[in-house]
């Protein structure tokens, strides 16, 4: 049972005791291994708001650096009661309540185009939604019926995917990003949105981006109507798309 | 070596007939065709390196010049060795002269044949003998130096600059790393040149360029010797210009290299006329420059089940296999890839996994086997995803495997830390000197799971095989029977840089490092 003694406005880490505060981390500092290195250690944790903090591992990685495993404790709250966390909001059903909701809402086969753009090659996440397999025990979208589903798998370029998007009519097209380092991700989601608005036809068409580092705070930033994080299956991609079309009337 | 699965042999055979029809029957189309970036290999193999003052690679623009003039079909190895004879220069002098204007070597004079491939193989000849000198000095130095144990020990650099890529192989290696793969930046395979000069920007890798061979090479020979161990060098002849990038492999002494017949076509839309012909010549280098190539399996399990598309990785090794030795490659150069791919919920799923890796090892016994690490089923929990990496070790270990691609703690999240390699290092140190014979001590159970999984992947696999030897390979990709992939015959990147050969075409390197016709 939950401690009922918890003030949600004020929590901190949980080792094993309510507000102990302790927390594990591990990092690597350009420094030799040695007395000096784990004092390092310390104070950085103490810099970070870590009171009392131990090392309890340290170690050589042959370049003069050291890996550092470190105990302490928190000294700082968070208010967890007045958090609000944009999120896709939408009522997730499974892919058999979609398929109903479709056919009774809809009406017709919807037609969503997806591609992992830019330079990313990483397909993982599109297949994961898209691919009929789907991915872990979720089937993906190409197996749902009354889903039109594409796949234009990695590397699309996007003026291909809006070419596509438009030859198809898509009512919905989704990106997938994974390679996110040195964010080279943002400008090409941009730039799909330039490109389907200097088409014109952002308006009709559901845009959705997904990814690993994809939140969607960071989607609607970009001009998106829904981005996807780690955890995200079919079924909550198709959800989101159906519910959005029926409430736009995009039918 | 005992088989502990009993698997069928006369399927094997079966099998393997099967594959070694389907690659004869490539052969043929091969035979009859070059490509651009075999072009430019041949010009690579004869001297000529630089770029032009904007960025262009010389190597292009003299196959751009021979294209423009409609010489393609001759081959670049005649119209260099005619600008030769008539001008006196050399190749790279040559390559200068028609990038600044001064020179139009497709309007010379038609010289003596005969003096045209005296010239050329004079040349040629030179090359191949640094790339035996290269040879000999691994060899030397594995027989001095020594080299780690099998399964070596194989992590990946991935800073996008190469002087930090150093730092990060340097520190792998006294970790204990036996081979270092630097890592592409992301979309070097689809570039239809090879950058040029040492780098220091890339997206998720760093650019594969001779200068970048270089560094590297020269950094972990050093820290080679600081260990006691020969430190192998990986990179990844894939995409447009497989061979150009094998070509300077073999020249900056790499050990590994990345080499699928196929994985172009399937996994990068290259089209599949040019990957086929490419890779044919990618592996004659690689094949005579002792380096060992790894196939890319792994990735069919990536974008299909791995329980339900074993057999398709098996069928893969079996065709890789014949590729390979059509080009010369031996056994013990060929490190077919496989993966530990399963989702890790699945009950007894280690035991399948087992099975698989001991299948594969009882047959081909003498390759180096390259395993994949655990991907698609990686998620952001690092402390389980350490545990998947070391079952993905003890498999190996207890089926001897050769190449080990160590999984990274943080697979799911980011390129590794400095520190995520080193846990990875010590994770396999760990399991692969704590129960270093295990295997030798393990039989396993007549008509068990394990034998019963390693029979029905070998049957699958047979009759897939059996299905595309009827239907040739082109079609095959082309009704998306690999990895649920469809290519069409004239589909995909680079098929302008196919090119109908001429009799009278020539290259000299396929006579000197594999013997028989031109």
């Amino acid at each position: 049972m939950a401690n009922q003694q918890i003030d949600l406005t004020s929590v901190k880490p949980y080792g094993d005791t309510l507000n102990d505060g302790m927390m594990q981390m591990s990092f690597t500092l350009p420094v030799p291994n040695g007395a000096e290195a784990e004092e390092a250690a310390k104070r950085l944790a103490v810099k970070m708001g870590i009171e009392e903090p131990s090392v309890v591992h340290a170690k050589d990685l042959g370049v003069g650096y050291t890996m550092f495993v470190v105990y302490g404790k928190c000294n700082y709250t968070v208010d967890y009661a007045n958090i609000e966390v944009p999120k896709v909001d939408v009522e997730v059903m499974d892919k058999y309540d979609v398929e109903a909701f479709i056919k009774e809402n809809i009406k017709r086969d919807i037609v969503i185009v997806g591609a992992c753009t830019g330079t990313d090659a990483h397909t993982v996440g599109i297949d994961a939604i898209m691919n009929m397999k789907g991915y872990d025990g979720h089937y993906g979208l190409e197996r749902y019926k009354g889903v039109d589903a594409h796949n234009l798998g990695s590397q699309i370029p996007n003026e291909d995917l809006v070419a596509r998007a438009i030859e198809l009519n898509a009512d919905a097209i989704i990106v997938s990003q994974v390679v996110t380092q040195k964010d080279v991700h943002i400008p090409n989601l941009t730039q799909l949105v330039e490109l389907l608005e200097a088409e014109g036809i952002r308006d009709r068409v559901l845009l959705v981006c997904g990814g690993p580092r994809i939140n969607h705070e960071l989607a609607k930033e970009l001009g998106y109507d829904a981005g996807f994080g780690r955890g995200t299956y079919a079924e909550h991609v198709a959800s989101f798309i159906v519910n959005e079309m029926l409430r736009r009337k995009l039918v | 070596m005992q088989s502990k699965l009993n698997l069928d042999k006369a399927l094997i055979e079966r099998a393997r007939n099967s594959a070694r029809n389907i690659a004869e029957d490539m052969q043929g189309f091969i035979d009859k065709h070059t490509t651009i970036t075999v072009e430019r290999t041949i010009v690579r193999l004869l001297g000529i390196d630089g770029v032009d003052d904007i960025e262009r690679p010389l190597p292009n623009v003299i196959l751009d010049h021979i294209k423009e003039g409609g010489g393609l079909s001759r081959g670049a190895a005649y119209w260099l060795g005619n600008a030769i004879v008539n001008t006196g220069k050399t190749p790279q002098e040559i390559s200068e002269e028609v990038s600044s204007g001064e020179l139009d070597i497709m309007t010379l004079p038609t010289a003596d044949e005969k003096r045209i491939k005296e010239e050329i193989g004079k040349l040629a000849e030179e090359m191949v003998s640094r790339i035996k000198k290269n040879r000999k000095v691994r060899e030397d130095f594995i027989e001095n130096l020594g080299e780690g144990n099998k399964p070596y020990l194989y992590v990946i650099v991935a800073t996008g600059n190469i002087y930090e890529d150093v730092l990060q192989a340097q520190a792998a290696a006294r970790q204990g790393a036996d081979i270092i793969a630097v890592i592409r930046t992301t979309a070097q395979s689809l570039l239809d040149y090879v950058p040029f000069g040492a780098t220091t920007e890339g997206f998720g890798g760093t650019y594969a360029t001779q200068e970048n061979f270089k560094i590297m090479r020269k950094a972990l020979d050093e820290v080679g010797e600081e260990v006691g161990r020969y430190i192998r060098l990986c990179n990844y002849c894939s995409g447009l210009c497989m061979p150009e990038i094998a070509a300077m492999g073999a020249m900056e002494r790499l050990d590994v290299m990345l080499n699928d017949a196929l994985y172009g076509i399937l996994f990068r839309d290259i089209n599949m006329q040019r990957t086929l012909v490419d890779q044919y010549f990618s592996r004659v280098i690689n094949g005579f420059a002792g380096i060992i190539i790894n196939t890319g399996e792994d990735n069919y399990l990536t974008t299909a089940d791995a329980v339900e598309e074993a057999h398709t990785v098996l069928a893969s090794q079996f065709i890789n296999e014949h590729f390979a030795l059509k080009a010369g490659i031996p056994e013990e150069q060929m490190g077919l890839g496989h993966a530990f791919e399963m989702n890790p919920n699945i009950e007894n799923g280690f035991l399948w996994e087992l099975a698989q890796a001991q299948m594969t090892r009882e047959i081909f016994p003498k390759a180096p086997l390259k395993y994949m690490p655990p991907t698609k089923f990686k998620t952001g929990d690092v402390f389980k995803g350490h545990v998947q990496d070391a079952l993905f070790n003890m498999a190996a270990i207890m089926t001897g495997q050769s190449l080990q691609l160590l999984g990274m703690l943080t697979e799911a999240i980011h390129t590794p830390f400095l520190h995520d390699r080193a846990l990875s290092i010590e994770n396999a140190k760990y399991i692969f000197g704590n129960m270093r014979n295990l295997g030798d001590e393990i039989e396993y159970k007549k008509d068990g799971i394990i034998q019963t999984r390693a029979a029905e992947v070998l049957e699958k696999s047979a009759l897939m095989i059996e299905e595309i030897e009827a239907e040739g390979l082109f079609n095959t990709i082309e009704q998306g029977k690999l990895a649920g992939v469809k290519r069409t015959f004239n589909g995909g990147k680079g098929l302008d840089g196919v090119i109908v050969k001429e009799d009278e075409y020539f290259n000299p390197f396929i006579k000197l490092m594999l013997g028989g016709k031109e």
